[in-house]
């Protein structure tokens, strides 16, 4: 079985993202790590080749920085890695994503190829559907449990109303939500085994893809202003006479909660 | 401005979230047209005409009917290019967002997503959007179209225009690997409570409920106002209450439309988790809490007195 | 201390091993690329990986704090012939200007400059940023650093030490193992490179088992620092005595503060207080806040923005607090671990820089074909260059200002002044050190002119935590080894001093105990002072500082 895995190369801890003014991009200048997220697909490939056998590929699309997301990818026990990397491929939206993931993956022909459920940096959740419509493959997303076999995969979904259980025929697309399981911790072993394991970086050209329609001048979508969030309002602060409860009811009635 | 809006009905009922979309877009302006996918429900299509829909599109189809997201896009990729929409819009769902995400692919058109504001700026369409975990708030527009923008779901409320919708049937041709995925169980309504993290109310406990007992009254009101249970960590640390249910920096992140904190002091730990909530109703007895700096309604009182009376009220109320 | 445990197949064998990746560690990882470079027949007899270093924090610099106005001295003999220009340090720029002030509550005196705290031809730095830089030259060197690994114990055969064991990953609360359960690993090395910095773990470990503990114990001071976004630039370096700590000899306050440019659109400001200070209210993360509302600082705040916050311990003791000896068969102690700092000129850096370069040369001799490292005294080279260095010259130099100040401000000051002139020479014999933890204890109303935080200008502790970066995950095990039945001066006396708020003294029923929160634990090491002891938690946890 090949289960390619999509990582993605995000800015270190969230007290520190900014968005730079002059770009109107994210400020992915200082530390990065892998997305948290990604991790949980990355352990689910690894729990199905610790099952079944086969090999599990990095896919990752960022600057030369993602080379550490990609590493501790492998630390954690993945066979390959393949950077795409190009500063043309800087800014790209989700269009522009989707066709230099599409390209890269392509080739590779995995059985199975897993997303986490969000980047944290955008809190984007859409871009596992986004790259099965441009392969042609049937796509599951918020998986909590995952089981392969018999040349499919069954996911069981999270939606707004509860699970459901949807079926897939390989080659297909999957997204893990975080509830479906708890990474590892790369051993030591893992963590120097990494630099030795076959890391490709390819160049967007290199991939066949057209330059027109990636990075920030393709962009199909643009941030025009960045503003303070709108302020929540005064706070209304009482104190309790004994009729406490009656005003709380009254201003939820008012706020339309209840 | 030509705007198509994805109509998601569950149980034989259209959405309000995305109703409250089509009202919306009923007031930018322009040509207002909505979509209702799926097999038998081409009743549920005329109804939207009271939201500010002038036309209804329907695809009664048996491939259309469990709420799998790679038939839709077939059918609104096709019925995009054939009458020419240059805007579609949905109210965010799991489904939707990978109906959206596939379309976007589909057409090689730009998606803005969790956008909690739409409008009119210079003659353009502008979205607005928190970023960055709320802490800044973000214009941002399309190149080229169509536009297609997912919306927070409950940002706009449904209006009712009285108008009525012209239906009409449209054909759809599907993809050989968007029939692949089938539903082999759908979900159906939980009997317990929501899920924290779905819920639309929360009501969460922290260290000045006492006693770990004192979490039945957070249970109760909880219950009385439909909502899910949460807890700080430091009751969690202390064991009153499990992991599952924590909610902050190192627990879950949540955005209900009601968050009622009892006895919570309203540590940035804390609030990170909850500061996107709607509503926000402290009660504490300490009038120097933080969180009185960032909730909506502040009660400085007894929560083992206010509570359960708030519980009895908002009983009375539902009832 | 143990022996190896693994099956020898599951050991990770490298060259040297170095345990930290601070200032010493790398400088040493760096000296020795160099060496190695002029060496290859050597590289080979290391092995696959001849030099690897292990970092706890999550990133390189991640529990990396100081102020810092860095001396180039170290770097420059680093890289002596190398053409490193100091363009190529990551800096805030040299020193212009500067001033010392001596605090009233009203007012900001300006008072001559002591010699030992001239800083002509130093920079301004950030030490976290500092070691990112050190970090990328060494692994161009040929270094392998490890982060998010945590070394939990010394290896040893007999006297000879054999490498560490790294921590395990993925303990519950009680130390159970959990789902992602990863045990640590033996790591073993023929010389062992201890640059763990202020109480290192391994370090304390080695001093107390090899004998190597010196004349007197070391003591230690609190550092709290922010790193703050200013409308204005500030156009010197700046220290301050006085208040807000109080002179009289009964309170034992020694320290104060300092306030460093960094750039024109940043600056640093921090407090440094002496552990063996008596009031058990005296919380230096709060005369840190304090400080800020003082007419004189509050000026160069106006309009700007906090924007980081870190907090460590220094090691004070000094010359006469140094092991009596640095090395032990297979092992060298470096950096601050080993006590380097000049407290009067308030520089540890250079010598830490310094000191890993001298262990990087020794270590590198002692693996000559026909000699082995773990024989007695085959290290001792080490101990002799030391000796021979600028670190020694200066420290005994200065080496009983700080014991001094436990007299209070004004007499310390006089005598610290006659010593500096004296160079040294003032008193002829060494002063006291007193163990920080032995103070006698005393309770003032210190606390109740601590400022509530706005939010803008003053902060608490939890959001400071928050500012750190630090996202430690709440079911780790508890990591601080500390008697939570204490009398509940001690408990008020931990509550107050501790920046993260990790101990909170609970009053349940007449008795007083000390409620733990490990989470909050930025690892600055100050409860090891004061009658506890901290362990390195799972490697990766605690803060992620970037600019302090």
């Amino acid at each position: 079985m090949k289960i390619a895995v999509c990582v993605k190369h995000v800015p270190e801890g969230t007290t520190h993202a900014r968005i730079d003014p002059g770009t109107m991009r994210l400020d992915r200048s200082g530390e990065g790590a892998i997305n948290p997220f990604d991790t949980h697909a990355v352990e689910e490939a690894l729990r199905i080749k610790d099952a079944q056998g086969g090999e599990v590929l990095i896919v990752s699309m960022g600057p030369q920085s993602a080379q550490d997301s990609v590493r501790k990818a492998l630390a954690m026990g993945a066979d390959a890695a393949l950077l795409v990397t190009d500063d043309a491929a800087a800014g790209s939206d989700l269009v522009g994503t989707t066709n230099v993931l599409a390209a890269a993956l392509e080739p590779e022909s995995a059985d199975l190829i897993l997303f986490g459920q969000q980047a944290g940096d955008s809190d984007g959740a859409v871009l596992w559907a986004a790259v099965a419509d441009r392969l042609r493959r049937p796509v599951i997303s918020q998986v909590a449990e995952l089981t392969v076999g018999d040349g499919k995969v069954t996911g069981k979904r999270q939606t707004e109303f509860g699970y459901d259980t949807i079926e897939a025929p390989l080659p297909a697309v999957v997204a893990v939500s975080d509830a479906i399981n708890e990474p590892r911790y790369p051993s030591l072993k893992g963590i120097m085994g990494a630099r030795s394991k076959p890391q490709r970086t390819v160049s967007v050209s290199e991939l066949g893809v057209d330059g027109g329609g990636i990075g920030e001048g393709g962009s199909r979508t643009s941030v025009q202003a960045l503003n303070d969030p709108p302020p929540r309002g005064d706070t209304v602060k009482i104190e309790d006479d004994g009729s406490a409860a009656e005003k709380i009811v009254e201003y939820l009635a008012e706020k339309k909660v209840v | 401005m030509a705007t198509l809006v994805f109509l998601e009905h569950h149980e034989g009922e259209l959405l309000k979230p995305a109703l409250g979309v089509l009202s919306k877009a009923a007031e930018l302006g322009g040509d207002v047209a909505g979509v209702v996918l799926g097999s038998g429900v081409r009743d549920l299509a005329a109804t939207a005409g009271a939201y500010g829909a002038s036309k209804v599109y329907v695809a009664d189809k048996p491939e259309l009917e469990k709420p799998l997201p790679q038939p839709r896009v077939d059918a609104l990729a096709g019925l995009v290019r054939d009458q020419g929409f240059d805007t579609v819009l949905f109210a965010a769902s799991v489904l939707s967002a990978d109906v959206a995400a596939g379309l976007s692919a589909r057409l090689g058109a730009g998606l803005n997503w969790d956008l909690t504001d739409l409008v009119q700026q210079d003659g353009t369409l502008i979205g607005k959007r928190p970023a960055l975990g709320d802490t800044v708030y973000v214009d941002v527009g399309w190149n080229g179209e169509p536009r297609l923008g997912l919306i927070r779901a409950g940002t706009f409320d449904p209006k009712e225009s009285g108008g009525e919708a012209e239906v009409e049937d449209f054909d759809v041709g599907f993809e050989d690997f968007s029939l692949g995925a089938t539903m082999v169980e759908q979900a159906h309504a939980e009997s317990e409570g929501p899920s924290i993290e779905d819920a639309d109310v929360i009501v969460a406990g922290g260290r000045g409920l006492g006693s770990p007992d004192n979490f039945k009254l957070v249970e109760e009101l909880a219950q009385a106002l439909g909502g899910a249970v949460a807890a700080t960590r430091a009751v969690v640390d202390a064991g009153w209450y499990p992991y599952a249910t924590q909610v902050g920096q190192t627990g879950k992140t949540v955005a209900p439309k009601l968050y009622v904190a009892c006895g919570i002091s309203g540590a940035i730990q804390h609030k990170v988790g909850m500061q996107s909530s709607g509503v926000i109703v402290a009660i504490n007895k300490d009038p120097n809490a933080p969180i009185f700096d960032f909730c909506d309604l502040g009660v400085v009182g007894d929560l083992h007195e206010i509570v359960p009376k708030l519980t009895e009220l908002v009983r009375q109320r539902k009832s | 201390m143990a022996a190896p445990s693994d099956p020898p197949e599951e050991r990770i064998d490298v060259g040297v091993l170095i345990v930290g990746a601070g200032p010493a560690g790398l400088a040493c990882a760096i000296r020795l690329g160099q060496l190695l470079e002029e060496s290859p027949e050597m590289a080979e007899r290391l092995g696959e990986v001849p030099v690897a270093v292990l970092e706890k924090g999550k990133s390189v610099g991640a529990h990396l704090v100081s102020g810092a106005v860095v001396n180039p001295r170290g770097l420059r003999r680093l890289y002596r012939g190398r053409g490193l220009r100091i363009e190529d340090i990551p800096s805030y720029g040299a020193v212009e200007h500067e001033s010392v002030y001596y605090l009233t509550n009203r007012s900001a005196l300006r008072i001559p400059t002591p010699p030992t705290m001239r800083n002509d031809g130093n920079f301004v730095a950030s030490l976290s940023q500092l070691s990112r830089w050190l970090a990328e030259q060494a692994e161009a060197g040929g270094a392998v650093i490890l982060p998010e690994t945590a070394a939990q114990k010394l290896l040893v055969t007999g006297a000879r030490t054999v490498g560490v064991r790294t921590g395990d990953k993925g303990l519950g609360k009680d130390g159970e193992p959990l789902g992602n359960f990863e045990p640590g690993s033996d790591v073993t090395a023929k010389v062992t490179v201890l640059a763990e910095g202020t109480q290192g773990h391994l370090t304390g470990v080695a001093l107390d088992r090899f004998g190597l503990v010196g004349e007197d114990p070391q003591v230690w001071a609190l550092g709290v620092k922010e790193v703050w976004k200013v409308a204005r630039p500030l156009d010197r370096v700046i220290h301050t005595m006085g208040w807000p700590l109080r002179g009289g000899r009964r309170y034992r306050e020694f320290g104060g503060s300092f306030i460093y440019p960094m750039g024109d659109d940043m600056l640093t400001i921090g407090m440094v207080v002496g552990l063996d200070y008596r009031d058990v209210e005296l919380s230096v993360h709060d005369l840190l806040q304090e400080l800020k509302t003082h007419r004189f600082v509050r000026r160069m705040l106006e309009g700007g923005e906090r924007i980081g916050w870190g907090a460590k311990t220094i090691p004070e003791g000094g010359f006469v607090a140094l092991p009596r000896r640095l090395h032990a068969p297979g092992l060298l102690l470096t950096g601050d671990g080993a006590g380097f700092v000049n407290v009067p000129a308030l520089k540890g850096i250079h010598y830490a820089i310094e000191s890993g370069r001298l262990a990087a040369e020794a270590a590198f001799a002692a693996l000559q074909p026909g000699r082995t490292p773990w024989t007695p005294g085959a290290l001792a080279s080490y101990d002799d260059s030391v000796r021979r260095s600028f670190i020694h010259k200066d420290l005994e130099q200065v080496r009983n200002m700080r014991q001094a100040f436990a007299h209070g401000f004004l007499m310390g000051g006089a005598m610290a002044g006659a010593m500096t002139m004296s160079f040294g020479k003032f008193p002829p014999t060494n002063m006291d050190t007193h163990p920080d933890a032995a103070v006698r204890l005393i309770r003032t109303r210190r606390s109740a002119s601590y400022p509530a935080p706005d939010g803008k200008l003053t902060f608490d502790k939890l959001s400071s935590v928050y500012l750190s970066g630090n996202k430690t995950r709440d079911d780790a095990p508890n990591h601080i080894r500390v008697r939570t039945d204490v009398p509940a001066g001690v408990g008020r006396l931990w509550e107050r001093m501790c920046p993260a708020q990790v101990y909170e003294v609970a009053e349940d029923g007449g008795e007083t105990t000390v409620e733990v929160t490990p989470s909050n634990c930025v690892q600055c090491g100050a409860i090891t002072a004061k009658g506890g002891r901290l362990t390195p938690p799972e490697g990766g946890s605690g803060p992620e500082y970037t600019v302090t």
